[in-house]
């Protein structure tokens, strides 16, 4: 099986276009098992239209994008899974996945590749149970016989569910919501609906979480729980996980490996050490070309 | 520290005053449903023994059998619209197909009424998947015009292919059901005969009363079970947000056509009990305000409410038999007065009340499908009401 350190995931030459505008131009990069990959750059840099190529919700244009859930030795296999046409090949080794072919939903429910949104999209309506209950939609509907044998009561089913309300009650006390259960999604505060998330994510039993600006609008408390939150996640689900965010003391403490898009192309891919002192990036960052860099820094007091 | 001492206290002070108040909606929460189902069940014997038999078959026919016809076509479009969040104002087309099946294949080839209900079911949704396939990319106006456009369909077919359906003349003297297999006519053979009882129509009426109201309870049955299984969480998650949704893994295509297929199966026994109950069918029964009906009673009863709905029926289509019942007012406005003549005016009146006091319908908290602690409904604010 994969161990720590593995590629799971591999963008190579990703390029996405809207009209005349190029979000994304022939971007490559990898994020590893287990480790945490942390996707920065300026507003409008096309963080977001990479997580969502990732997912499923955008097809690329140019581009391909490998899962491999197992054996690392899989990854031989990509030029002739690219060659077949086909979505995914499994071997008693594991499987390995063209995310670029799939369609959103199978993303998630093959590829097994979770996210969350940058505005939180929960079911406000459905109590916080209800929204974890929906995550393991696919197993449940497989223990109720897609339906049919749901509608007259199967005791599989009924241990299924007993199941499934573990699980959503293991991860509430995860992310310490257990005593708001049964309270309406949308009646949380923001920073308890983010961890909501984050955790209905997490009831998909992800190999990848891709998380979407998870610390935006957090005060500074709020941000350190999530850091914990992400490092458990990390280490005791041994889920890898793929961050979008602009709060530094987050990606910073936290990242295993920091990728730097500008313009939809990346300017930097190392240890969050090596892009905190990298002049490309602070340029970037600035909005600054390379060489005035210094003199601004000293604008601004830096 | 003192501040926390405060909270503390108007919490408890907010306590206090809840119990009473909970008390008495937890009594009524708990038997309001046995009883109103224990009241519909002895209905035709109160009328009956009020009436007399030939005096009540009115009575169970027009406020017992058409109310609870309404009432399981609400709660069949409760699913699509009320649940999924799909606006479907086509729905009248999938209860036009259950009573054209049963109304050819019983008089073509003589089949009982209890194949045909289930076989009507069955073409319903079918014509439900058919109708959810071209929809699926649509939402909100859109989605509403085509389902209208697609109801209208299916009644120039009714109108126009006068080979299959007869035309504007519709299909007369349908079978009717019998009560396994035994007829309810005067003849020695009929019911009545059968049982030693003098023959009276208000057998068959009372028959067709239970047999409705069984289909009914059987649509609420079905649509209780549904919201607890993945199938009907995944619908009220689509109706709250759709790319959530997708996120998560639900195939969103095969939920909203389980949604649609579902809702137009319940339409098509009913379309199959009314063909058997009327014994005569024609498109003029299956128009556009017949779907614009069904949609008030959903609305007015509050979305994904079946206690709503139900009350919304009764209110709107017993509503109308009592302005048609209502003599007393002849005497004050003169004897060519119709009261029914004023049911729209008095409906939009009653719309334009509604939408102003309870805009989300009678009943709007949305009851959870699941708890770990204490059951809390959801307050109306928060439940989203689909895209269309």
């Amino acid at each position: 099986m994969a161990a720590r350190g593995d590629k799971l995931l591999s963008v190579e030459h990703l390029t996405m276009r809207f009209g005349g505008l190029v979000a994304v131009d022939d971007l490559s990069f990898a994020a590893d098992q287990s480790e945490i990959t942390a996707l920065i750059g300026p507003n409008g840099a096309g963080k977001t239209t990479v997580f969502n190529c990732i997912t499923g919700f955008y097809k690329p244009h140019v581009g391909r994008i490998g899962l491999c859930q197992g054996a690392p030795a899989l990854w031989n296999e990509l030029d002739a899974l690219t060659e077949s046409g086909r979505r995914s090949i499994k071997t008693s080794d594991g499987a390995l996945f063209a995310l670029e072919r799939m369609p959103d939903f199978l993303v998630a429910e093959h590829a097994r590749v979770a996210r969350t949104f940058q505005n939180i999209r929960l079911f406000p309506g459905m109590t916080v149970l209800e929204n974890l209950l929906v995550a393991q939609h696919n197993r449940l509907m497989l223990a109720s016989g897609y339906t049919l044998l749901g509608i007259f009561g199967i005791p599989s089913y009924r241990a299924a569910e007993r199941a499934a309300i573990e699980k959503a009650q293991h991860w509430l006390d995860r992310i310490g919501l257990s005593d708001r259960a049964d309270d309406p999604a949308g009646d949380l505060p923001y920073g308890d609906q983010r961890r909501l998330e984050i955790a209905r994510a997490m009831c998909t039993d992800p190999v990848l979480l891709c998380l979407d600006e998870p610390a935006a609008g957090l005060n500074p408390r709020e941000s350190a729980d999530l850091n914990a939150l992400l490092l458990s996640i990390r280490d005791q689900d041994a889920a890898s996980i793929l961050l979008i965010e602009h709060d530094m003391s987050v990606v910073m403490e936290i990242s295993d490996r920091v990728v730097v898009l500008d313009y939809g192309v990346k300017i930097a891919d190392g240890t969050p050490k090596e892009i905190r002192d990298d002049t490309k990036v602070i340029a970037a960052y600035l909005g600054v070309a390379d060489q005035d860099v210094a003199k601004v820094e000293a604008e601004v007091g830096l | 520290m003192s501040r926390r001492c405060n909270v503390g206290k108007v919490q408890r002070g907010r306590r206090r005053a809840e119990p009473e108040r909970f008390a008495w909606t937890a009594f009524a929460a708990k038997w309001f449903i046995p009883f109103a189902i224990g009241f519909v069940v002895i209905y035709p014997l109160i009328v009956l023994a009020v009436k007399g038999r030939s005096g009540a078959v009115s009575w169970v026919d027009n406020f017992g059998i058409q109310i609870l016809i309404y009432v399981m076509l609400g709660w069949g479009l409760n699913i699509v619209v009320g649940l999924a969040g799909l606006l479907d104002l086509g729905y009248v087309a999938f209860y036009a197909v259950g009573a054209y099946s049963y109304a050819l294949l019983a008089k073509t080839f003589g089949l009982s009424f209890w194949i045909l209900l289930p076989l009507a079911g069955c073409l319903a949704s079918f014509w439900g998947l058919l109708l959810g396939f071209p929809v699926l990319r649509l939402r909100g106006d859109y989605l509403a015009i085509v389902t209208l456009a697609f109801g209208e369909i299916i009644r120039m077919v009714l109108i126009n292919w006068v080979a299959l359906t007869n035309g504007y003349a519709g299909i007369s003297t349908i079978p009717r059901p019998t009560f396994f297999g035994i007829p309810f006519t005067a003849d020695d053979d009929g019911f009545a005969a059968r049982f030693g009882l003098e023959f009276f129509p208000i057998y068959r009426t009372v028959f067709l009363y239970y047999l409705i109201l069984a289909l009914a309870l059987l649509t609420a049955f079905v649509t209780v079970r549904l919201r607890r299984l993945p199938v009907g969480r995944a619908w009220e998650a689509l109706r709250e947000d759709e790319i959530a949704c997708r996120s998560l893994g639900i195939n969103t295509t095969n939920t909203k056509l389980t949604a649609f297929a579902i809702g137009a199966m319940f339409a098509g026994f009913a379309g199959s009990f009314f063909a058997a109950r009327q014994a005569f069918i024609s498109p003029e029964s299956f128009t556009f305000l017949e779907s614009a009906t069904i949609l008030a009673i959903v609305v007015l009863g509050g979305m994904g409410s079946q206690i709503g709905v139900a009350i919304a029926a009764i209110v709107m289509i017993g509503g109308t038999e009592i302005l048609r019942q209502i003599d007393f007012l002849k005497a004050i406005f003169g004897p060519d007065f119709d009261p029914t003549q004023y049911r729209m005016l008095l409906f939009g009146l009653g719309m334009v009340l509604m939408m102003r006091w309870r805009p989300r319908g009678l009943i709007t908290r949305r009851t959870p499908s699941v708890f770990l602690k204490e059951r809390k409904s959801v307050a109306a604010d928060l439940v989203k009401q689909g895209h269309g």
